[in-house]
């Protein structure tokens, strides 16, 4: 299982991150270290895509939870963006539904055929 | 005839075998019959568990593995995970779990923060023993809604 992260600067104090993939144990970290890359000034607009994250667990939490920090602590903000509902519920009941900028997917559910 | 499928999963306690054993316990959630999301709870259940056991097991001996045992009844599926390694009897070692004290002992599985929170809230039941290496037991029964319906069930 794998993750892709991809971070592009479309303007000085705008960055968009595109996350594919599943974030657990094995793949938390390797977010973790590309979202470190990130420098974080004042007034930064983070906005990460998780519309093709499928599996998510409480180690992605985790890492968002962390960079949260880091960018509040900078007045900065950050957005989740493309949640699907299985995404969004994990937020929820975790509480940090309230706490962070998180947008549920616009369209249908997202079935993983995987299963 | 025992009144259950009985699978064990061993992995080396290493975070990329926890993908590996979620897919297989998913896997096995689908032959009881749960349903799309209740198996989507299973595997971040079970992930929590696992990834638990992986890091507990790293700190003491790199070469640990982690025993997962799934039991299959009708519509129900336990799952237990030890971090120590070693074969367990399912049966025995279930006897052995019992609820925990909140506040004691079982703090430490509380420092990785959401982990152990996840585990109760998706699944029924929960107990956890503490001997050898930690011991988590769990179980989910096929239709039985943990948190508010709010997300819609597709059927399969």
């Amino acid at each position: 299982m794998n993750i892709s992260v991809e971070l592009h600067q479309k303007e000085p104090l705008i960055i968009n991150g595109i996350i594919k993939g599943e974030i657990d144990a094995f793949t938390a970290p390797i977010l973790r270290e590309k979202l470190a890359e990130i420098d974080i000034k004042e007034n930064l607009q983070v906005i990460i895509d998780l519309t093709d994250v499928s599996y998510m667990d409480s180690t992605g939490l985790g890492v968002f939870v962390g960079f949260y920090k880091s960018i509040n602590a900078s007045n900065s903000h950050m957005e989740l963006i493309g949640l699907s509902s299985r995404l969004k519920r994990l937020f929820d009941i975790t509480g940090l539904g309230e706490i962070m900028d998180i947008q549920a997917s616009s369209g249908e559910v997202k079935i993983d055929e995987t299963v | 005839m025992k009144p259950f499928d009985y699978v064990e999963i061993r992995v080396p306690a290493k975070p990329q075998y926890v993908s590996v054993a979620r897919l297989t316990i998913s896997g096995l959630a689908n032959r009881v019959g749960f349903t799309y999301d209740e198996i989507e709870d299973l595997k971040i259940a079970a992930s929590e568990a696992i990834t638990n056991a992986v890091q507990h097991a790293y700190t003491e001996d790199e070469d640990c593995e982690v025993v997962i045992g799934c039991a299959l009844y009708e519509a129900k599926m336990e799952i237990m995970v030890a971090d120590h390694g070693k074969s367990f009897d399912f049966e025995e070692t279930k006897a052995k779990v019992g609820p925990y004290n909140e506040l004691e002992e079982i703090s430490f599985l509380r420092e990785g923060g959401l982990g152990l929170y996840l585990i109760e809230t998706l699944m029924d039941e929960v107990k956890v023993h503490q001997q050898e290496g930690v011991t988590v037991f769990m179980t989910k029964h096929v239709g039985v809604e943990q948190v508010d319906g709010n997300v819609e069930h597709i059927s399969s």
